[in-house]
């Protein structure tokens, strides 16, 4: 079976600063995968080459054995791989619906029509109603999504990134700056929104690491110093050393 | 699909609403009718075509600043060509008898507009923000030279005209009364408006205010968000077109004048004193401008003057427009407690007045010494007649200004303290958000 994602020899430089020196990875069909590493390893880095971005210096990303990298983000997605931000990144003047109903235009076929009333697309309501649903927000429905608590406002950056229906998600550090109570909700909102999809998470918050991915993968100035599963990452001696340990003392 | 989520989506409007919205439209086209009738005086009858021809524009403009985030500076390039290429074409039309009679010739103008957004905007709608606005002044710089040099095409300074009567008579009318100009106008203005309206409520439409809230977020849910603008841009252009070519078939003239920098800044004045937020907000401000500019230069010499005090005004405390600031009442007028605010603006109103007057009084007084110091210091400015070189003048004028600022300061405190009240209570409804 094809990888959904894979990075072959992935390297991106801003002039002389190499940030990413020759990852290469494989993220299987359905398989949860997280990205762990210090802050600075590259691991927005990672997200943004992937998702198109940024072009990479060299080396190519490649989605379901295809070759998408130097393709803009917006055929990217159109493609089946969509990804949300670590900074809330949503339509701030626009209500929550909207900002659903946004991103599941495209992927109901609307594209750039103008001839076309929003309100008489019975697919596009289904799957806004839908995503609104799964996402716990349908009593803030009307409010602007820039007065959404942050939570909230976290929430509805998920939605959004779910919304098209993609195969591929891409999720960078989707529970900062959340309470634990919250964090816990984030996770089985996660769990549930990308059951039967691929998922490709960074994530700071090791309990939430440990306990949703299937296989993680250790970024460290940006390599990749292991790959494995949970338990062999736990038992790991260069990660225990390079990062792990750190939280462990 | 459950029923759960299916009460999640907004209620589709009811039947009730539907009439409502259809009978707004309806009531529009019978104001429109019977305006005439009411005022019927050839000057009116000359404003309201003015008026009509500005909203055209106005709402034009605000589909790229209002709904895509596109700041232009240049808007007036396809509302002049617009206007050109209408007038050549009433010239060869009536040259040829040609059977097109003069109801459709402003769709010629949209076209034209439509033609050259299409192709002057593929590079300036590659981004938004200040690349866009630079290259939209350049453009219309550009254009506006042109109009001097390309004589043939735009017949230099006096412009190219064009007899309307000579078209094919439609009904018997053969368009040169201002009362049959007046409908032509009423007719395009209601198409228009509707048209421009039910875009704001299409995919492409919504995923305008999407590119204007954030184009990084777009292009990650599938959308490009230089198409997206491209097409706002060659819509914008095509309406501005028709306005363009009402108002050449209203002038029975087009000149460089059309294609300049003042109609790019009017257009924009007028977009934003109105307010870009609400998509009547251009209509409010086209009317609001027109009258303004054809009453003010009636009453004083520097109408223009006070056109810009007006506008910095609306940008620094009511960035919302006209339609912002009365829009802002609505939660308070459901809740009931509108009525709290009127003591706190009455109040208000008196010590603003006199510092307006006192203002104004100051202003035509050195206008006088600076522009035409040798003339008569009796000078007469909004229907007042004053001597400018009276001390007790210049005494009135500061004792209006100074002292209706320190009053009128204190009393704008009370109006921010009543809004708090008002808008608490509101809150407590359930209403403000």
């Amino acid at each position: 079976m094809t990888a959904a994602i894979e990075l072959r020899r992935l390297e991106k430089s801003f002039g002389e600063v190499s940030i990413i020196r020759n990852i290469s990875l494989s993220v299987a069909q359905g398989e949860r995968h997280a990205l762990i590493g210090p802050n600075g390893a590259g691991k927005s880095t990672t997200f943004n080459l992937i998702s198109g971005y940024m072009a990479p210096t060299s080396g190519n990303v490649l989605l379901r054995g295809e070759v998408i990298s130097g393709l803009p983000p917006y055929q990217i997605n159109r493609r089946g791989l969509s990804r949300s931000f670590q900074v809330t990144n949503v339509f701030a003047n626009m209500s929550v619906w909207e900002n659903l109903r946004c991103a599941v235009l495209w992927s109901t076929g609307q594209r750039y029509a103008f001839w076309k009333n929003i309100d008489n697309l019975p697919d596009v309501r289904d799957r806004t109603a839908q995503i609104l649903t799964d996402i716990n927000l349908t009593a803030r429905r009307d409010v602007p999504a820039g007065l959404l608590t942050y939570a909230e406002q976290r929430a509805l950056e998920i939605g959004i990134t779910v919304a098209g229906g993609a195969d591929v998600i891409l999720l960078d550090e989707p529970t900062a700056g959340m309470s634990r109570a919250e964090t816990e909700r984030a996770v089985a909102l996660i769990r549930r929104l990308t059951e039967g999809r691929t998922l490709l998470i960074v994530e700071h918050d090791m309990s939430v690491v440990f306990g949703l991915a299937d296989r993680i993968s250790v970024l460290v100035y940006g390599q990749i110093i292991a790959s494995g599963t949970p338990e062999e990452i736990r038992g790991n001696p260069k990660v225990r050393e390079a990062y792990l340990g750190e939280e462990a003392a | 699909m459950s029923e759960i989520t299916v009460s999640a989506a907004p209620p589709l409007p009811a039947a009730a609403e539907k009439f409502k919205f259809y009978g707004l439209w309806l009531a529009a086209a019978i104001v429109l009718l019977l305006l005439p009738r009411i005022f019927g005086s050839g000057g009116s009858l000359t404003t309201f075509s003015l008026i009509g021809i500005s909203i055209i524009f106005s709402l034009s403009y605000n589909i790229l600043l209002g709904q895509t985030g596109m700041l232009s500076f240049g808007h007036a390039v396809y509302y002049g060509l617009g206007g050109f290429l209408v007038i050549h074409a009433i010239n060869i039309l009536s040259a040829n008898k040609l059977p097109i009679p003069l109801p459709v010739v402003p769709l010629i103008g949209g076209l034209t507009g439509l033609a050259f957004a299409a192709l002057l905007g593929w590079v300036s709608t590659q981004r938004s923000g200040t690349a866009f606005a630079m290259i939209s002044l350049g453009v219309a710089e550009l254009i506006a030279s042109s109009a001097l040099i390309l004589r043939t095409f735009f017949g230099g300074e006096a412009g190219i005209s064009a007899n309307r009567t000579k078209l094919l008579k439609l009904f018997g009318w053969n368009f040169g009364p201002q009362i049959q100009i007046y409908y032509l106008v009423a007719a395009w203005t209601l198409i228009a408006v509707i048209a421009m309206y039910a875009l704001t409520r299409t995919p492409l439409g919504r995923m305008c205010n999407a590119v204007r809230d954030n184009p990084e977020r777009v292009q990650f849910v599938g959308y490009n968000p230089h198409v997206v603008r491209y097409l706002a841009f060659c819509f914008s252009g095509f309406f501005a077109g028709i306005a363009g070519a009402l108002a050449a078939i209203n002038f029975e003239i087009a000149n460089s004048a059309y294609l300049g920098a003042v109609q790019s800044g009017t257009v924009l004045f007028a977009t934003y004193i109105g307010g870009i937020g609400f998509f009547i907000g251009p209509i409010v401000g086209a009317i609001f401008v027109t009258f303004l500019s054809l009453g003010l230069s009636d009453l004083t010499q520097v109408w223009q003057l006070y056109f810009g005090l007006i506008f910095i005004a609306v940008v620094l405390f009511a960035p919302g427009g006209i339609t912002g600031l009365l829009m802002m009442h609505r939660p308070l007028l459901k809740a009931g407690t509108l009525s709290r605010m009127l003591p706190s603006y009455a109040i208000a109103l008196l010590p603003t007045l006199a510092m307006i007057a006192g203002g104004i009084l100051s202003l035509e007084t050195i206008v006088h010494y600076t522009v035409n110091p040798g003339d008569d210091s009796h000078i007469k400015a909004f229907g007042v007649s004053f001597d400018a070189a009276s001390p007790y003048i210049w005494a009135m004028a500061a004792i209006l200004l100074i002292g209706g600022y320190l009053v009128a300061r204190k009393t704008w405190t009370w109006v921010g303290h009543a809004w708090d009240d008002a808008t608490s209570v509101a809150r407590e409804k359930g209403i403000a958000p």
